[in-house]
């Protein structure tokens, strides 16, 4: 079953068509990636999602509603968190104090507790570092923390936005590894990623965007052996 | 030594004013980066309303202190509202000068319902003087330099210990980040708002009942002087807005003391100048490098 469905969705800048009529589903407990280069529309979509932005047509379901007019802090509040690119962790607030904040919304303390040390399990550094104020971690470390703290939300979705941008290789193959453990553990995965190859190759299923369009779609295998998507985006 | 002392307790009592009206500006300028020149006139609203619930409902000093700060709290929040809200996706320039009409507004509007005439502020309480080792202190003095350190104290405590106060620390570092954990945006600057005007609303009241004199206008001018002591101690920090306060209410006294009155306005306008020459980013402020 569709978890979110996104249908005939169309976002403007001012008079930029900057995602043109986009189709495309995730279901439950997938990880589905949206693949293209920059300026595709990626980006955009997924604050569309969140609601940062509005869509000017088309519809966005999730858990069967439409969802393309609430504000972000409800759709975050039903499940759907972002890891926003380029990390936007909050410096000046410690490490704890971030993942505290993740939890914004909920009322559970026993919950809270318990997803902290999920987080610090799933993410040791953060531990070792959780009195330090956020700013001072390397870059890696700071994904790991946007990741925590999208997860002490809760989410049943959540959307990641090149979380390996700008990585040192070591913590590009970690972050992907710990993508995968979110998705075993039940949380449901939507993915943009430059690096193509490796969206790919943990993504159930994913959909190849150009300036504003779906290109084609399959699942990640089909597309990794795709001699179109190899010359456009993997480099063969 | 005991005139620096003396003037040094005056300093403090005129100082703690200044800087319960900077926290208002630094924290407007750290969450929505707006200069908000009307919050000198949130502290001669909050003047009146003390004089009005004291002459004409009897109040005594603390129900008529916290009735101001209720009262220029939803002030506060509705100027926001309706002046600054439907331009917050408008150039900062747009706002910075709706906060001088804003400001124009509330000057005259006042004059003209209540007349410009200065009037002298009901004394809810008996001043005492006493002598401390040759110093003079008066009982209201000492009750605003206490309720100005209580009331930052608890400043201090709603932003580091409550949500609210986290979400604003949030909103002022990160607005979209803070929209994707689900802070609400509006609600947050709201609160900021009613915040920084309840605690202009206070220094409104208690600066009556310290020169026993209030009008229209009276906000204009220490509202720049807070507006400097909250650059003089790095626009957008609670601590400095604080700091900023007490050195500029010293520098005031002090210039006043050595003779020089006639130029106590200046010298604070001569310290924003050297201060933006020397170290734009103010006292506690430091050009902060972020990795990126």
């Amino acid at each position: 079953m569709a978890l979110l469905k996104v249908t005939d969705l169309s976002v403007n800048y001012g008079v930029i068509q900057a995602v043109k009529k986009v189709n495309f589903e995730v279901n439950t407990g997938e990880i589905v990636t949206l693949i293209g280069a920059n300026g595709a529309g990626k980006t955009t979509i997924l604050k569309t999602i969140s609601g940062l932005l509005r869509p000017s047509g088309g519809t966005i379901t999730y858990e069967d509603q439409e969802i393309q007019k609430y504000k972000s802090q409800k759709i975050v509040a039903a499940g759907i968190s972002q890891v926003p690119e380029g990390r936007h962790i909050f410096p000046g607030l410690t490490v704890v104090e971030n993942l505290q904040m993740g939890a914004f919304l909920r009322k559970d303390r026993d919950g809270i507790k318990t997803d902290f040390d999920m987080v610090f399990d799933r993410f040791p550094v953060l531990k070792e570092r959780r009195n330090q104020d956020a700013a001072t971690l390397s870059g890696g470390e700071q994904q790991m923390l946007a990741m925590g703290r999208a997860l002490m939300a809760k989410p049943k979705l959540i959307l990641l936005d090149e979380p390996s941008m700008g990585l040192a290789p070591i913590f590009i193959n970690e972050i992907f590894d710990i993508i995968r453990v979110i998705q075993q553990q039940g949380t449901t995965v939507l993915l943009i990623e430059q690096n193509a190859a490796k969206a790919l190759a943990i993504a159930d299923r994913g959909y190849v965007l150009q300036t504003g369009n779906i290109l084609m779609s399959g699942t990640g295998k089909e597309l990794l052996a795709n001699n179109d998507v190899q010359k456009a985006y993997l480099g063969g | 030594m005991q005139t620096v002392l003396q003037q040094l307790v005056n300093g403090l009592s005129l100082g703690s004013i200044y800087a319960l009206l900077a926290l208002g500006y630094t924290m407007v300028y750290g969450i929505i980066k707006l200069i908000n020149f009307a919050h000198g006139d949130i502290y001669m609203l909050g003047a009146f309303w003390g004089y009005y619930v004291i002459h004409q409902w009897h109040f005594s000093f603390w129900p008529a202190l916290l009735s101001a700060m209720v009262f220029c709290a939803l002030a506060g929040v509705i100027i926001e509202y309706l002046a600054y809200r439907p331009l917050r996706n408008s150039p900062r320039i747009a706002a910075l000068i709706t906060a001088i009409g804003v400001s124009f507004l509330l000057e005259n509007g006042m004059s003209y319902l209540f007349s410009s005439n200065v009037r002298s502020f009901p004394q809810v309480m008996d001043v005492k003087s006493y002598n401390l080792f040759g110093i003079k202190v008066s009982n209201i003095q000492v009750l605003i330099l206490v309720v100005s350190i209580v009331l930052m104290i608890l400043l201090q405590l709603i932003i580091r210990r409550t949500k609210m106060g986290k979400a604003m620390r949030a909103v002022s570092v990160d607005p979209d980040a803070a929209q994707l954990i689900g802070i609400n945006i509006d609600r947050t600057i709201s609160f900021t708002f009613a915040l920084g005007s309840a605690l202009a609303g206070a220094a409104g009241v208690m600066i009556g009942l310290y020169y026993n004199s209030i009008d229209p206008l009276m906000g204009m001018t220490p509202g720049i002087k807070a507006f400097v002591a909250a650059v003089l101690g790095g626009i957008g920090l609670i601590p400095g807005a604080a700091l900023g306060g007490f050195v500029i209410g010293i520098l005031e006294t002090a210039t006043q003391a050595l003779g020089f009155s006639a130029f106590k306005d200046a010298v604070v306008y001569v310290v924003l100048i050297i201060i933006l020459l020397v170290r734009p980013a103010g006292i506690l402020g430091k050009n902060i490098k972020e990795k990126v």
